[in-house]
C-alpha cells in the first residue's frame, strides 16, 4: 500500500489534461446591490483536492464559499459540482457542509447532539447515528466531552466539535470558512496539520477560505489567490512563492524585493534590466518579456546574500549601509538601504550558533543574488 | 471610593423607598386587620383571607382574570414573535418603518384611546361585549410588549447557527423550531410573563371591553373600592402582590443560578 505521503507527491490532477472537474466556477458573477464581490470569477477544483481561497477581507472569497455552500446566488454565471448545477438546489439539499468560522455550536444541544444533527436530518437509524458519532468524537479526541454544551469547552475544543459536526455525514466537500482564525498561534499549527491529515484520510474535497497565506501554504494543495473579485493566480503553493504571475502576487504571498525597470537588452529568457540609478540586473527568468518592456524585478528576502566584502564572481552585487537588524532567532532579517535610497530585505539563517562575521548598523555592505534567483513580472 | 452613608444618602435612601412600598405596607397590613374599619388597628386577624375565599363575586372575577391572562399572553406572544421575526429577517420590504411604528404604537398609545378604539369597533362589527373582547384587546394591548423584548434578543442572535443547520440538511421551518426557537425561548418566555401581568393588573382596557359576566379582578376591585374599601379587598391585593413578587423572585434567582453556573462551566472550560 502506499503511503499517504507518496500519493500527495503524485496528486496533481490539474497537471492532467483528462483530469475531470469536481468544482467549476464558470463565468460567476455576484453583485449586493451597486457592489461586485465576485467579478466574472471562473475557477476549477478537482476532486480530493486541498484547495485554499487566499485573499485580505473583502475581496470576495467568502462569498465563494457561501454561493457553493447555497446561501448566496450568482447574479450570472454556474456554478457546477460533479457536472451538476447548483443553481436553485437549497443549502439543506447539497451533499457539501460548511464548517463556520464562527464554529455556530447550537448553543442548547450537547457536543453529541451537535454531530449528530446533520445525520437525524437524513433519517439515519438511531444505533447508527450513535456509531458514528462515536466515531466523530474519537477522530477528534472528544469522546470524554459527548455531554458536555458548546459553553462548557475551550475554543481549541469547539473548534473541533465544528469540524467533527461538518465531516459527519460525510459530504463530497467540505467547506471551511477561516477555520483556525479564532485559535492561538500554537493551537493553530497544530491544527493544520490534524486538517491536512483528516482530509487525507477521509478522502474528501477541502475547500478553505484564509487569509492567513501561511495557512493556505501549508495546508493546501492549490491556492487561488483572490483580489477585488478576481483571480490573480491558482497554482502550488510553490509556485505561487516562486514563480508569482504578478506584482499583486509577489508581494501578497512572503516578502519580496521589487525593482522596478526596463528590459535593456534579452534573449532566450536571460535579459538585464535597467532598474535606474545605475543598478543593473542580470537574470535568467525574463521568460518572453520584450526589450524595451516595462517590468518588475521581484527577488525573496532569503535569496539574497549579504556580506561585507563584494563576493568574488558575484553577477549581482550592489553596495549599500546596513540600516535595520532584525534577530528572529531561527534567522536574521536585515534592512540594507541601497545608494539610490531603495531599501533590500535579506535574511540569514542562523545555522550557526555565533557568526564569525556579524555585520552592525551603519556598517557598509554588499548585497549578491545569483542571476536565477529572482523573477520578472511583466504585470 | 468608600461607601459612605452620609446624611443626604440615608434620607434619599429612605424617602425614596419610603415614596415606593408605604402604601404597599400599609396595605398589606391592614389585610390583617381585625377591625371593619380600614383605617383602625383592631387586632391581629387572617379572617378577611376567609371571607374573601366566600366571596364569590370576587373568586368569579379572579377567575376570569386568570383565563384572560393566560390566553391573551400566549396569543399575544405567537404574534409578536412573528412580528419581531419579521421586523428583524426582512429589512428591506417596502413600507417597514411604517410597519415597525405600527407595531411599537401601542406602547405609547394612552389606554383611554385604545380602549376607546377597540370599543367602537367591537360595537361596529356587532360583537357582544364580555370574555371574548377583553381578551381580543388585552391581544392588542400587550403584543406590542413581545415583539420588542423577541426584537431586542433576535438583533443578537447569530444567524449563522440558522446557517449552519440549513448547511447539515434541515429545512427552513425545521431548522426555526429545532434552532432558532429554542435559542430565543428565553426571550419568548420573559414576553409572555410581561403579557401575562399587563393583562393581569389593566383596568382601563378592560372596563371599555367587558361586558356582563366578564368582570375581571381590577374591575371588580375598583367597583367595590367605590362603595368603600373593604379589608376583604386588602386582603386580595395581598395575595395577588405575593403572588407577582414570588413570581419575580423566582424568575429573577433562576437567571442568577444560570449565570453563576455558565461562569463556573466556562471557567472550568478554560482550565481545560
Amino acid at each position: 500500500m502506499k503511503s499517504l505521503g507518496s500519493i500527495r507527491r503524485d496528486f496533481a490532477p490539474w497537471n492532467d489534461p483528462n483530469a475531470k472537474p469536481y468544482i467549476q466556477f464558470d463565468k460567476v458573477t455576484k453583485k449586493f446591490g451597486d457592489f461586485t464581490a465576485v467579478n466574472n470569477l471562473s475557477l476549477t477544483i478537482f476532486e480530493r483536492e486541498f484547495f485554499a481561497l487566499l485573499g485580505a477581507s473583502g475581496c470576495g472569497k467568502s462569498t465563494l464559499l457561501r454561493m457553493l455552500a447555497g446561501f448566496e446566488d450568482p447574479t450570472a454565471g454556474r456554478i457546477l459540482l460533479d457536472g451538476q448545477d447548483l443553481r436553485g438546489i437549497p443549502p439543506y439539499r447539497r451533499p457539501v457542509n460548511m464548517m463556520f468560522q464562527s464554529y455556530a455550536l447550537f448553543p442548547h444541544m450537547t457536543v453529541e447532539n451537535n454531530i449528530a444533527f446533520g445525520l437525524k436530518q437524513d433519517g439515519m437509524p438511531k444505533p447508527e447515528i450513535a456509531a458514528r458519532v462515536g466515531e466523530m468524537l474519537k477522530l477528534v479526541k472528544l469522546e470524554q466531552f459527548a455531554k458536555r454544551k458548546p459553553h462548557q469547552l475551550s475554543g481549541g475544543q469547539r473548534q473541533r466539535v465544528a469540524l467533527a459536526r461538518s465531516v459527519a455525514k460525510r459530504p463530497k466537500v467540505l467547506l471551511l470558512d477561516e477555520p483556525l482564525g479564532a485559535l492561538d498561534k500554537k493551537l493553530r499549527e497544530e491544527t493544520q496539520f490534524e486538517l491536512m491529515d483528516l482530509q487525507q484520510s477521509l478522502g474528501l474535497t477541502f475547500v478553505v477560505v484564509t487569509h492567513d497565506q501561511e495557512e493556505a501554504m501549508t495546508m493546501a494543495d492549490r491556492i487561488a489567490i483572490i483580489d477585488k473579485g478576481e483571480v490573480m493566480q491558482v497554482a502550488t503553493p510553490a509556485e505561487v512563492y516562486e514563480a508569482p504571475g504578478s506584482r499583486f502576487v509577489a508581494g501578497f504571498v512572503g516578502n519580496v524585493n521589487m525593482f522596478e525597470g526596463k528590459i535593456a537588452h534579452g534573449e532566450a529568457g536571460a535579459a538585464s534590466i535597467d532598474a535606474g540609478n545605475g543598478i543593473t540586473i542580470r537574470t535568467e527568468n525574463a521568460g518572453d518579456a520584450a526589450t524595451g518592456a516595462a517590468v518588475a524585478f521581484a527577488i525573496r528576502p532569503e535569496k539574497i546574500r549579504i556580506s561585507s566584502t563584494r563576493p568574488a564572481g558575484a553577477v549581482n552585487a550592489i553596495e549599500g549601509e546596513v540600516y535595520d537588524i532584525a534577530y528572529l532567532g531561527d534567522m536574521t532579517v536585515y534592512h540594507v538601504r541601497l545608494d539610490d535610497g531603495h531599501v533590500v530585505r535579506a535574511s540569514t539563517m542562523n545555522a550557526a550558533r555565533i557568526t564569525e562575521d556579524p555585520l552592525s548598523w551603519n556598517d557598509r555592505a554588499w548585497v549578491s543574488f545569483r542571476p536565477d534567483a529572482g523573477v520578472v513580472l511583466t504585470r | 471610593m468608600n461607601p459612605t452613608w452620609s446624611r443626604f444618602n440615608i434620607t434619599s435612601i429612605v424617602l425614596g423607598f419610603a415614596f415606593l412600598y408605604l402604601p404597599i405596607v400599609l396595605l398589606v397590613v391592614f389585610s390583617f386587620n381585625e377591625s371593619k374599619l380600614v383605617t383602625v388597628w383592631g387586632g391581629f386577624s387572617t379572617k378577611w383571607y376567609v371571607s374573601l375565599f366566600h366571596n364569590q363575586g370576587l373568586m368569579d372575577a379572579t377567575w376570569v382574570t386568570a383565563r384572560v391572562a393566560v390566553i391573551s399572553a400566549t396569543v399575544a406572544t405567537v404574534l409578536g414573535t412573528l412580528a419581531a421575526l419579521t421586523l428583524t429577517r426582512y429589512t428591506r420590504f417596502k413600507g417597514r418603518t411604517l410597519f415597525s411604528g405600527m407595531v411599537f404604537a401601542p406602547l405609547v398609545m394612552p389606554e383611554v384611546i385604545t380602549g376607546l378604539s377597540l370599543l367602537l369597533l367591537f360595537v361596529a362589527v356587532g360583537l357582544d361585549r364580555g370574555f371574548l373582547t377583553v381578551t381580543l384587546a388585552h391581544i392588542t394591548l400587550t403584543m406590542c410588549f413581545v415583539a420588542v423584548v423577541v426584537q431586542s434578543r433576535l438583533i443578537t442572535f447569530d444567524r449563522s447557527l440558522e446557517e449552519a443547520a440549513m448547511d447539515l440538511g434541515a429545512p427552513p421551518v425545521k431548522t426555526f423550531f429545532q434552532i432558532t426557537l429554542p435559542v430565543i425561548m428565553p426571550a419568548i418566555i420573559s414576553g409572555w410573563m410581561l403579557a401575562f401581568t399587563l393583562s393581569l393588573d389593566d383596568l382601563v382596557i378592560a372596563s371599555f371591553t367587558s361586558g356582563p359576566g366578564a368582570t375581571t379582578l381590577p374591575m371588580k376591585i375598583y367597583s367595590q373600592v367605590r362603595l368603600g374599601v373593604t379589608p376583604e379587598i386588602n386582603a386580595a391585593c395581598t395575595i395577588l402582590i405575593a403572588v407577582v413578587a414570588v413570581g419575580v423572585i423566582i424568575a429573577s434567582l433562576a437567571n442568577k443560578r444560570r449565570e453563576v453556573q455558565r461562569q463556573r462551566d466556562e471557567q472550568a472550560a478554560q482550565r481545560g
